[in-house]
């Protein structure tokens, strides 16, 4: 059975693993050339001096860190629609699943194959799209240090579970409506639902965030924020951490309204210890340290997820499709 | 007699629908086998109850003294051609034949690719592009190279052309002649099936309304005819089938084991054609005593062979 899914899946495979030798070209081409970029501007600034300027030139060079990002975020969904949807649907509709069934290899023996077979290709395929990304990314990632929200779902591993989830969610729209199309639109709105939401309201639950209050303390890159004169916030504290709010509050525990700025220029001066000495900052936060817990998590989520959706697929091949 | 198929009050339901219902019959072993019924009466879904793509709704199916459903040794001892053939359009005839070979433990391959050069099929072709005659040999390959004990086949050639038809049914009976299968094939015209069958089922409603050997069937089924007069009184062993009256004449089909004696009768044989015709326009109808009851007990439900 494990050859004759091969057989059938092969000019797929061929398709997607081509684009992803293709990528790896690109990849290998350009990434020796933007290290030898971060070593020789970047990394020893301090010594030439001017480390804003060299930082936002080498940032700008990022065109096609871009455009592999994007593709590292479709990558999913492309699986779940080409890959998932069609894997049983197109058997529905072409029929042949009359001609597959009656040959001498079980109902379930074959669509165990099939998900076990084409998910695996899914997470390998999409491991190594990843891990090539994640290498040739990271001196961008060095200078970039926000890896919690704008990066997080490009790199490491959670794009494995978001792929291998997409793929089981195809395969589930396939064999519930039995048709490739409409499975494969159904697919990609799923799947583009649980993504959003699952970056929107599950993922900052995960871990309990960090609530630390403490003397306000501005250091280099830290400036204070504040919207139609609303409280006053802070921005760059905790560089790397993933920050849910940054409040400068006063001894009460009160946000600090930014009129507060106009009082005796006591926070432009930074020479007022005694203005400064009443405000504390009320951080929330997940520190850098806890990045891979978040990727490990978010993965293990995914792939549970598509756990249950083949074990749906399973259940729904074997007691419902007849 | 052995049976291949038999079944107890089968039924498949979809939804309310019963697309078959208390369907009780048997398959006797070593024969060619015709399932004749107009569309709609249930024989693609026994059919496809007979090779476990389905699973019953209700009563009980067993097949070479197995649940169709049993598992692939079960699968690997029935061969099956769906209607239309169904075959991969992206795969060319060699890969089915190597799915075939991947997926069945009994393959024989010396055989499927011998008889893909009989036919005359270029192995790198996709079965895409086959015609509907060279698609069902492709798929009737498959079927075969597999050795089953029972081969079903699901109107294999209501789609073709006159010559396609008669080259698919001679194949047919090459692989017969070399023994050791049962096939059932269906078809809702017995015209297809006429020069193969040597055992023939009707099937209307769900309901079997005749079986037996075409040999036996058309020796014990006469078309009467002579001066008008009431069926009823007609001897007891003469089962009428069918009837038509003018003012003056009567026309009947009858089953009879005995010899018509009545010399009133003027006694002509039954083609198949006739045969199945009228047991397929006149099924008994329990569910209907309008047609009253010395009517029904004069016309016994033939549905079960044993």
């Amino acid at each position: 059975m494990i050859r004759f899914t091969w057989l059938q899946f092969r000019a797929q495979a061929a398709v997607a693993f081509g684009a992803l030798a293709v990528i790896a070209i690109a990849l290998v081409a350009t990434g020796p050339h933007l290290a030898h970029l971060y070593a020789t501007t970047v990394a020893d600034c301090s010594v030439h001096g001017d480390c804003a300027a060299a930082t936002t030139a080498f940032a700008s060079k990022d065109r096609l860190l871009q455009d592999l990002g994007n593709v590292l975020i479709a990558l999913p969904a492309l699986v779940g629609i080409f890959w998932g949807a069609p894997l049983v649907a197109r058997e529905l509709e072409a029929r042949t699943e009359r001609l597959v069934w009656a040959q001498g290899v079980t109902r379930s023996r074959w669509v165990l194959v099939k998900l076990g077979f084409v998910g695996l290709a899914s997470a390998g395929g999409a491991g190594l799209l990843s891990l090539m990304f994640t290498w040739w990314s990271s001196p961008f990632d060095r200078v970039n240090i926000d890896r919690f929200t704008s990066v997080f779902d490009q790199r490491d591993i959670v794009p494995i579970g978001y792929t291998v989830f997409a793929f089981a969610l195809g395969v589930a729209a396939g064999v519930v409506i039995r048709r490739t199309l409409p499975a494969m639109a159904t697919t990609l709105g799923v799947f583009a639902a649980a993504r959003v939401g699952f970056t929107q309201w599950a993922r900052p639950h995960l871990i309990t965030p960090l609530r630390v209050l403490s003397p306000l303390h501005l250091t280099s890159g830290m400036t204070y924020n504040s919207v139609n004169n609303g409280p006053l916030t802070l921005v760059g504290a905790k560089p790397g951490a993933w920050v849910y709010s940054a409040a400068v509050v006063n001894k009460a525990g009160h946000p600090v309204a930014s009129t507060f700025l106009d009082h005796g220029a006591c926070l432009q001066s930074r020479a007022a210890p005694a203005c400064i000495g009443q405000l504390r900052e009320l951080l929330v936060y997940q520190p850098a340290s806890r990045y891979w817990a978040f990727q490990w998590y978010e993965m293990a989520i995914f792939l549970g997820l598509a756990l249950v959706l083949a074990g749906f697929c399973f259940w729904w091949v074997r007691e419902r499709l007849g | 007699m052995t049976q291949v198929i038999s079944t107890h009050e089968v039924g498949k339901r979809y939804g309310h629908k019963w697309a078959l219902r208390d369907c009780t019959l048997s398959v006797p072993e070593g024969k060619v086998v015709g399932l004749v019924g107009p569309n709609g009466a249930g024989k693609s879904t026994l059919l496809h109850l007979a090779v476990g793509l389905l699973t019953p709704s209700a009563g009980t199916i067993d097949v070479l003294g197995a649940s169709p459903t049993e598992g692939s040794k079960q699968l690997s001892k029935v061969g099956f051609v769906a209607q239309d053939a169904p075959v991969y359009a992206g795969l060319s005839v060699a890969q089915h034949l190597r799915m075939g070979a991947y997926l069945n433990a009994t393959w024989d391959h010396r055989f499927a690719e011998s008889r893909v050069g009989q036919l005359d099929l270029d192995p790198r072709q996709r079965a895409g592009s086959l015609s509907g005659g060279q698609r069902a040999q492709l798929a009737l390959t498959i079927a075969v190279a597999k050795r089953p004990e029972l081969l079903i086949l699901d109107e294999p050639v209501a789609s073709m052309d006159p010559l396609a038809r008669r080259e698919f049914l001679q194949s047919l009976m090459e692989i017969v002649a070399h023994g050791g299968v049962s096939v059932l094939l269906s078809s809702h015209l017995i015209g297809d099936l006429e020069r193969v069958c040597d055992y023939l089922i009707i099937l209307a409603r769900s309901r079997v309304q005749l079986a037996g050997e075409v040999t036996d069937l058309l020796a014990t089924h006469w078309r009467l005819s002579g001066p008008r007069r009431d069926p009823s009184s007609l001897a007891a062993d003469q089962v009428v089938i069918e009837e038509s009256h003018t003012d003056k004449q009567t026309t009947l089909l009858v089953r009879t084991e005995q010899a018509v004696l009545d010399p009133t009768w003027t006694i002509k044989p039954v083609t198949l054609d006739d045969l199945v015709l009228a047991y397929l326009s006149n099924p008994p109808r329990p569910e209907r005593p309008a047609l009253g009851a010395g009517q029904s007990s004069r016309r016994p439900d033939l549905g079960v062979v044993r």
